[in-house]
C-alpha cells in the first residue's frame, strides 16, 4: 500500500516538473543573461492613500505586476523620510533579495547613491534627482509639456483674463511650470494675466484652500496648482469656476470644475525598466521622459472644454509628444526684459533644470529660493 | 478696491479664523480651570477626524460636530486621567497627547484619505446679509462660525455670572483654597479638561467639514499652538480669544490677498507674519507686568491632596 501511494507520488512529481520545465521553454526565448524572476523595491516618501505623488508611483508598481504576473515580485514600504532612515530602509531591502529598488523622492538622492555602493549587485532608480552611479539610473518627468497644454486650454477659457496659480516652493520645477503654462496662455490670449501665490508647502489643505479663495476673490476664474492636495479642486468646484488636477486625476474633487489634470504615469517607466532586468539589459541611464514616453499624461477632459479648445490641446500635445513644438521656443525674454531665447531658438535641458525666471509678461517678483 | 473684494476678504477671514476661536476657547476653559494642556493640536486633529468620518457616513452636521466634540473630549479624558489621578507631568504630557493624537488620526483616517465629504449648507440671516460689504462677509456663513462666537459669549457669561463659573475660576486661581472650601479640585478640572476637549475638537472638525472637506494626515498644520498662544495674547478672556483668532485670520488672508495683487515682499515673509505678530503681542502683553499677563494662580501646578 505505502510502496504504491509513493510510486504516485513519484509519478505526479515527474509530471508537474515536466509541465513546469515546459512552460520555461515557452518562455525562455529571451537573451543569455536573462532573469527568471525579479524582485524589485519602492521605497515612497508619503503613505500610498495621498491621492497623489505617492499614489501615482505605486498605480506605477502594481502596473509592473500586472505586466510581469508571477515573474517579479514587488514590495514597499512607505512614508520614508529623507534621511539616514531611508538608508536603513534601502539596506534592509537589498539584503531581504531585492534587484531592483525605485527611490521615489529627491530627497532620497544620497542614501541611494551611499547604499549602491555598499551593494554592486543591486541596481538602483532614482527619481528626480541628479547623482548617478555605474548601478544607480536616474529618471524624472518633463511635467512643463502638460502644463504648456494647461496654459493653452486656460487662455482660452479664462473669461476674466485672469488665472490663478497656487505654487509651493520657487525651486526650479516649480518656476518652469509657471512659465510654460503662462508662455501657452499668452500665446492664444494676450490679455491674459497669471496671478501667483506661494503657499511654501507642498501639502497644506488649509492654506491652499485660503489660497484658491483669494485668487478667485481676486478675479481669478481658472485655478492652477503646483502643490499636492485636492483642496484647491474642492474650491473651484463650490465657487463655480474651473481648475486644472495635479500629479493625479482630481475629478473626484471637481466633477465639474476640473478641465483635465497631468498625471504622472510612472507604469511605462517601471515596466521598461523592470523589463530590463527580465531580459538582462538594464544599464545605468537618465531618462527626462515627458509625453513621448507616456510619463506624463493628461486626465480626459472636462464637460466644460469646448470641441475648439479640446482639439487645440490635443494637436499641441501631439505635436510636443513627437518632437515638433517645444514649450519653450524664442523669441522668450525674461521677465526684466533682457533676451533669453532668439526666435526659433528652443531652451536646452541644463537651463530648463535650473529654471530660475519668470519670463516676460509675469507680474510680481520671484521670492528668492534661498 | 471694490467693495465685493473687500467683502470677500473679510468672509475669508472669518472661516480661517473659526477653528482657531474654537480651539482658543476650548484651551482657555482647561486653563482658567488652572489645567496647562499642550495637546490642543492633538485633541483638534482627532475631532477633525471623527467630524469628516461621520460626515462621510452621511450624518447631518450637528450629528458630525457632536462626533467631533465627543473624539475630543474622549483623548482629553485620557489626559485628564493621566495628569489628575496619575500626576504625570502636565507639560510632557500635553506634548504626547499631541504626538499621539496626530499618529492615531493618521492611522486611522488613512482609509478616509482622497475623499469629499458633503458641503454644509450656509444659513443666511434675513436682512443683516442684505447690508452693503457686511451682509454677505458677516452674515452669510455656516452655522459653525456663529456658533463659535455663541460659544464665547457663554464662556463669557459662564466665567463672569454663573455660581459654577466662580468655582472653576477659584480652582484655577487657587486650588489649595478651593479644596480647602470643600470643591473637588479634580472634579472640577476633569469638567474643564472634557469641555475643553469637546472644544478643540469641534475646532479641528471645522477644518474637515467647512474649510477644506477633505482628511489628510497632519492638516491642523500647527493650529493647535496658535490657539495655546491666543488664550495668551486673549489675558485668559473669551472675547479676547475671538479678537486675537480674527488678528490671526486677518494677516493669513491678507498676505495671500498681497501677493496676488503682486506686491513683491517674499513669500516666506510673509507666511512668517502672522506668527510674528503673535510673538509681537506677547510681549506687548507681557511688557504690563504681572497685572496685564492676568494668568491664573494655579496654572499648570500639580495638585496632590495632602495625607
Amino acid at each position: 500500500m505505502r510502496g504504491l501511494l509513493l510510486k504516485a507520488l513519484a509519478v505526479s512529481a515527474a509530471v508537474l516538473l515536466a509541465a513546469c520545465s515546459d512552460s520555461e521553454q515557452t518562455a525562455s526565448n529571451a537573451p543569455e543573461k536573462s532573469a527568471d524572476k525579479v524582485k524589485a523595491g519602492f521605497i515612497y516618501v508619503g503613505p500610498v492613500s495621498d491621492g497623489g505623488w505617492t499614489y501615482e508611483h505605486n498605480q506605477g508598481r502594481l502596473a509592473v505586476e500586472e505586466a510581469f504576473g508571477d515573474k517579479v515580485e514587488t514590495t514597499f514600504v512607505e512614508s520614508v523620510s529623507e534621511g539616514p532612515d531611508a538608508e536603513r530602509v534601502l539596506s534592509q531591502m537589498a539584503n531581504d533579495g531585492a534587484d531592483i529598488i525605485f527611490t521615489t523622492s529627491f530627497g532620497f538622492m544620497n542614501p541611494t547613491i551611499k547604499v549602491a555602493e555598499q551593494f554592486p549587485n543591486v541596481k538602483f532608480e532614482h527619481a528626480t534627482g541628479f547623482k548617478r552611479a555605474d548601478n544607480v539610473a536616474i529618471y524624472s518627468s518633463r511635467f512643463y509639456e502638460g502644463r504648456h497644454v494647461l496654459g493653452l486650454v486656460a487662455g482660452k477659457m479664462t473669461k476674466t483674463n485672469t488665472v490663478g496659480y497656487i505654487a509651493s516652493f520657487p525651486i526650479p520645477e516649480v518656476v518652469r511650470g509657471i512659465n510654460a503654462a503662462y508662455l501657452a496662455a499668452k500665446s492664444v490670449n494676450p490679455e491674459v494675466q497669471f496671478k501667483v501665490i506661494w503657499v511654501s508647502s507642498w501639502f497644506d489643505p488649509g492654506k491652499e484652500a485660503d489660497a484658491a479663495k483669494a485668487l478667485i476673490d481676486q478675479g481669478a476664474d481658472i485655478l492652477m496648482q503646483h502643490t499636492d492636495s485636492p483642496a484647491a479642486m474642492q474650491i473651484a468646484e463650490q465657487r463655480g469656476i474651473y481648475a486644472f488636477g495635479q500629479a493625479s486625476d482630481m475629478a473626484a474633487f471637481g466633477p465639474t470644475a476640473q478641465l483635465t489634470a497631468i498625471i504622472d504615469d510612472w507604469a511605462p517607466y517601471y515596466i521598461e525598466r523592470v523589463g530590463a532586468m527580465l531580459d538582462g539589459t538594464w544599464q545605468s541611464t537618465d531618462t527626462w521622459g515627458g509625453f513621448n514616453t507616456g510619463m506624463v499624461a493628461l486626465a480626459p477632459y472636462g464637460q466644460a472644454v469646448p470641441d475648439d479648445v479640446r482639439q487645440l490641446a490635443e494637436e499641441a500635445r501631439v505635436a510636443i509628444s513627437e518632437g515638433r513644438l517645444h514649450p519653450f521656443t524664442g523669441p522668450i525674454n525674461k521677465q526684466d526684459g533682457s533676451a533669453w531665447l532668439a526666435a526659433g531658438e528652443t531652451a536646452d535641458d541644463g537651463t530648463l533644470l535650473g529654471m530660475n525666471f519668470y519670463v516676460e509678461g509675469i507680474e510680481g517678483s520671484l521670492p528668492s529660493s534661498n | 478696491m471694490d467693495y465685493s473684494l473687500l467683502s470677500s476678504i473679510l468672509h475669508a477671514i472669518l472661516v480661517a479664523s473659526t477653528p482657531l476661536v474654537f480651539a482658543g476657547l476650548g484651551a482657555l476653559i482647561q486653563e482658567r480651570a488652572g489645567v496647562l494642556n499642550l495637546g490642543i493640536e492633538g485633541l483638534m486633529i482627532v475631532g477633525a477626524l471623527a467630524g469628516f468620518a461621520t460626515a462621510l457616513a452621511g450624518y447631518p452636521l450637528l450629528v458630525s460636530v457632536i462626533a467631533a466634540a465627543l473624539a475630543g473630549s474622549a483623548l482629553a479624558a485620557i489626559f485628564a486621567l493621566l495628569v489628575l489621578r496619575l500626576y504625570a507631568n502636565p507639560v510632557a504630557t500635553g506634548l504626547a497627547l499631541t504626538l499621539f493624537g496626530l499618529g492615531l488620526s493618521a492611522l486611522a483616517g488613512a482609509q478616509y484619505v482622497g475623499q469629499a465629504a458633503p458641503q454644509v449648507s450656509v444659513w443666511t440671516i434675513p436682512l443683516l446679509s442684505q447690508l452693503p460689504v457686511v451682509g454677505h462677509a458677516l452674515f452669510s456663513h455656516d452655522p459653525l462660525v456663529y456658533l463659535s462666537i455663541l460659544m464665547a459669549a457663554l464662556l463669557w457669561w459662564f466665567l463672569k455670572k454663573t455660581r459654577a463659573g466662580l468655582i472653576l475660576r477659584a480652582v484655577g486661581e487657587n486650588h489649595a483654597s478651593a479644596h480647602s472650601l470643600g470643591f473637588s479640585v479634580m472634579g472640577i478640572r476633569f469638567l474643564a479638561i472634557a469641555a475643553g476637549g469637546a472644544l478643540a475638537g469641534i475646532g479641528g472638525s471645522y477644518l474637515t467639514l467647512v474649510q477644506t472637506p477633505l482628511f489628510v494626515e497632519g492638516m491642523t498644520a500647527g493650529r493647535g499652538w496658535i490657539a495655546l498662544a491666543l488664550v495668551v495674547f486673549a489675558s485668559w478672556r473669551p472675547f479676547r480669544v475671538i479678537a486675537g483668532a480674527y488678528l490671526f485670520g486677518s494677516v493669513t488672508i491678507l498676505q495671500l490677498h498681497s501677493q496676488a495683487f503682486g506686491i513683491s515682499i517674499p513669500a516666506q515673509w510673509l507666511s512668517m507674519l502672522p506668527y510674528l505678530v503673535t510673538i509681537m503681542a506677547l510681549v506687548m502683553i507681557s511688557a504690563r507686568g504681572e497685572k496685564g499677563l492676568a494668568a491664573p494662580g494655579s496654572l499648570g501646578k500639580i495638585f496632590r491632596v495632602s495625607r
